[in-house]
């Protein structure tokens, strides 16, 4: 399952995470982590880790291996495999790192044990995002399936999510994104402000969105809002109705010719962005990166409704107890203490514990990925890599101003199967 | 589907064997009885778990036993279902179509305008020699060559020929049939040259003698007896057109549906129920095809 579902689509935007790792691992692992005791390196523990988010990054592994002494068995699938195994085979994993939209499918079932946060060293340092749905105070909570309405439940037992903050989270925030429209600024030829320049006529047959249902949906369902054609009550909660309509837009404007293509995984977006078959799609931020570092220019534009968002965390499994279950929180621990979120940031994702990562990162780094300043001297990729030069600032600015803007979340509908059976019908058209 | 014919083809050879005692009838059995085990092993059961799978209740975690028809009631009462087979069909008659008559030509030419034996070995590997590589780089290869900016249409724009890039020429019906010519040819070419190959030479000469032009020769004599290979070349592309999913996800663009397409995005979303109950469907249909294609040619005339 692991070989073949890795390069699918559902994790296709991290499976560039592992590329190289072992390097960077070696590189950015000079400082130690300190203060962790290290009583598992002669009482061996193992933790197998499935997923769709981080479990892909073998330096992460061996970076804890190093640290605690625990191996870390990762297996990473798409996020339906996920959900499935998430759910029919709860004893075959310790560690779940998936979506806050799986975790939704799946924490009703019994399969994840909520964790008491007074045993989670870093809960104090997780980002607002992850507790209110408010990254400022002043923040507007954003549709579809925000992490923070299904982050807490009321009791150990409990299997209906907790409408505040309570002792008790159902998963450690690790990794989240803001994703938006990728463009050619060479190729489009003016301004690109809105959700709604992908259906501009002068692009016709030059523009792409995703084909991957839970998520293309969304796409569609900013551009709709942006166009004026319709106001959702929840983008990420449609009715049928609103089902309805987004498709036969969508149908429409296939059979208009506009789109160029579908694409499903990841290196399909880079080729048809950096071939210049579409000047204008749906893409996320290390496809952006890709098409970049290939010479050819690419930006991740803003746009003023906001961005698409989605975020990961690590839940525990329910069997998990006595040693094991100390080892888990151990492990989670270490990873929220800041060298995994320097080396997310450092990806172009976010650390939900940002202060900790800090310590990670040079102050350029910090400057460049967080605060969105000019880039002193060249960037690096966790892998060495040089990403930008001197003097770039990244596309949506800083990590307040891009995560502050979020307009929904990746979510799954009551509705689903019909909104599935509807866009297979979109593509079929 | 080849293999599916050969039991009942061991088991009528048993029955006509006239019967010298139960030893030898019990025989013929064991004789026939490894096939059996690995076909019903590794075929029949499937197809019947799929079949039982289909009529199963499912949600996004798991499947439960049951017995519900509206994984066939959606599947059969969706236009997109009905239109998805008119363009898998679409797309098989015209690859059938064109594979056969390429097909027809490159084995005419191997069997009777190459002379000498070791020659025709070696222009027949080199027909397979795009074999060595898989059927994906073979396909996506393709993608360079038709694009935007892609080969042809470089040469094209250069030459003055067209003053914008052809769009047609990617993620279009046509991509798609080519990709598809190019990498089933071969399935056409292989028994088509085989039932040339035992074409009784004197035969050919015979109607020569008779005086027969060379178009009769090829109408009476030849087309006749190549029949068996092209029925058996037709199955192969017909069977492998309708399965595809590889071929008109990446040379479409995601534009373009087959049934089996469809059924791959059934079970990337774990809706397994539904996608057997499609799979018994596209079965039953390809089973009624090569059946009529049985019907009209006796392939087993000349094996």
């Amino acid at each position: 399952m692991t070989k073949t579902t890795s390069t699918k689509a559902g994790i296709s935007r991290r499976s560039l995470l592992k590329t190289g790792a072992a390097a960077a691992g070696l590189a950015a692992g000079s400082g130690a982590i300190t203060g962790f005791p290290t009583i598992w390196a002669q009482n061996p523990i193992t933790l197998r880790q499935f997923g769709t988010g981080v479990s892909n990054i073998n330096a992460i592994a061996e970076k804890c291996k190093e640290d605690l002494g625990i191996t870390l068995e990762m297996t990473a699938t798409d996020s339906d495999a996920a959900a499935q195994r998430a759910v029919t085979q709860p004893n075959s994993y310790d560690i779940a790192d998936i979506e806050y939209w799986i975790l939704k499918k799946v924490y009703p079932s019994g399969v994840i044990q909520p964790m008491e946060t007074a045993k989670l060293k870093y809960y104090d340092k997780v980002v607002p995002l992850f507790k209110t749905g408010k990254l400022l105070p002043d923040s507007v909570i954003a549709q579809g399936t925000a992490p923070h309405t299904v982050g807490y439940v009321e009791s150990k037992d409990a299997k209906t999510f907790a409408a505040g903050e309570t002792g008790f989270f159902t998963m450690m925030p690790t990794i989240y994104n803001a994703d938006t429209l990728g463009i050619r600024p060479d190729l489009v030829g003016r301004e690109i402000t809105t959700w709604a320049d992908i259906m501009d006529p002068a692009f016709k047959g030059k523009t792409s969105i995703l084909n991957i249902p839970s998520i293309g949906i969304m796409d569609a369902a900013m551009i709709m809002e942006a166009l004026g054609n319709i106001k959702y009550a929840d983008k990420g909660n449609m009715t049928k109705e609103e089902i309805d309509a987004t498709i036969d837009f969508l149908i429409k404007a296939k059979q208009d010719g506009q789109f160029r293509a579908f694409w499903k995984s990841f290196d399909e977006s880079v080729n048809l962005m950096a071939s210049g078959e579409v000047v204008i799609q749906s893409m996320w931020s290390p496809a952006v990166a890709a098409v970049r570092s290939r010479g050819i220019a690419c930006k991740y534009q803003p746009l003023k409704e906001g961005y698409r968002s989605w975020g990961g965390g690590l839940g525990l499994a329910s069997h998990l107890s006595g040693a094991q279950l100390d080892a888990a929180y151990e492990y989670i621990n270490w990873y929220t203490s800041g060298w995994v979120g320097g080396y997310l940031n450092r990806q172009g994702y976010y650390s939900a514990c940002m202060e900790t990562a800090k310590e990670f990162m040079s102050p350029d780094e910090w400057g460049y990925w967080i605060e969105g300043k000019p880039a002193q001297g060249d960037i690096l990729s966790p892998e060495g890599k040089v990403m930008e030069k001197a003097g770039a600032v990244r596309d949506g600015g800083s990590f307040e101003e891009r995560m502050g803007k979020v307009a929904c979340w990746n979510s799954v509908m009551d509705e689903d199967r019909y909104m599935v059976r509807r866009w297979n019908e979109f593509i079929a058209a | 589907m080849v293999a599916v014919t050969e039991p009942a083809t061991i088991a009528s050879k048993a029955r006509t064997r006239k019967p010298v005692g139960r030893m030898a009838a019990l025989a013929a059995y064991l004789q026939a009885l490894p096939l059996f085990l690995i076909l019903g092993a590794f075929l029949l059961l499937p197809l019947l778990l799929i079949a039982v799978v289909s009529f199963w209740d499912y949600d996004f975690a798991a499947m439960y036993p049951d017995f519900v028809t509206f994984n066939y009631t959606e599947t059969l009462g969706s236009w997109v279902t009905w239109q998805t087979y008119l363009n898998t069909l679409k797309f098989a008659v015209i690859v059938w179509a064109i594979t056969l008559f390429i097909g027809f030509w490159v084995a005419y030419f191997l069997a009777f305008h190459v002379r000498t034996s070791s020659m025709q070995t070696v222009l027949f590997l080199i027909c397979t020699v795009p074999f060595l590589t898989s059927n994906i780089i073979r396909m996506i290869s393709w993608i360079p060559v038709l694009g935007r900016n892609g080969l042809v249409n470089s040469a094209l724009v250069e030459a003055g020929l067209v003053s914008a890039p052809v769009e047609w020429l990617l993620y279009s019906d046509f991509a798609v049939v080519l990709a598809m010519v190019h990498l089933y040819t071969l399935f056409m070419v292989t028994p088509i040259f085989n039932t040339l190959m035992r074409i009784d030479r004197a035969l050919l000469e015979a109607a020569r003698d008779a005086g027969a032009s060379s178009f009769q020769v090829l109408t009476n004599v030849i087309l006749p007896l190549a029949k068996p290979g092209m029925a058996i070349g037709t199955i192969f592309v017909v069977t492998l057109v309708m399965a595809d999913f590889s071929t008109v996800q990446v040379m479409s663009g995601g534009q373009s549906a087959s049934v089996a397409l469809m059924m791959k995005n059934q079970m990337s979303l774990l809706q397994y129920p539904a996608a057997a109950a499609n799979a018994v469907v596209l079965l039953v249909l390809v089973l009624l095809m090569v059946a009529g294609i049985l019907r009209i040619v006796d392939i087993r005339k000349e094996l």
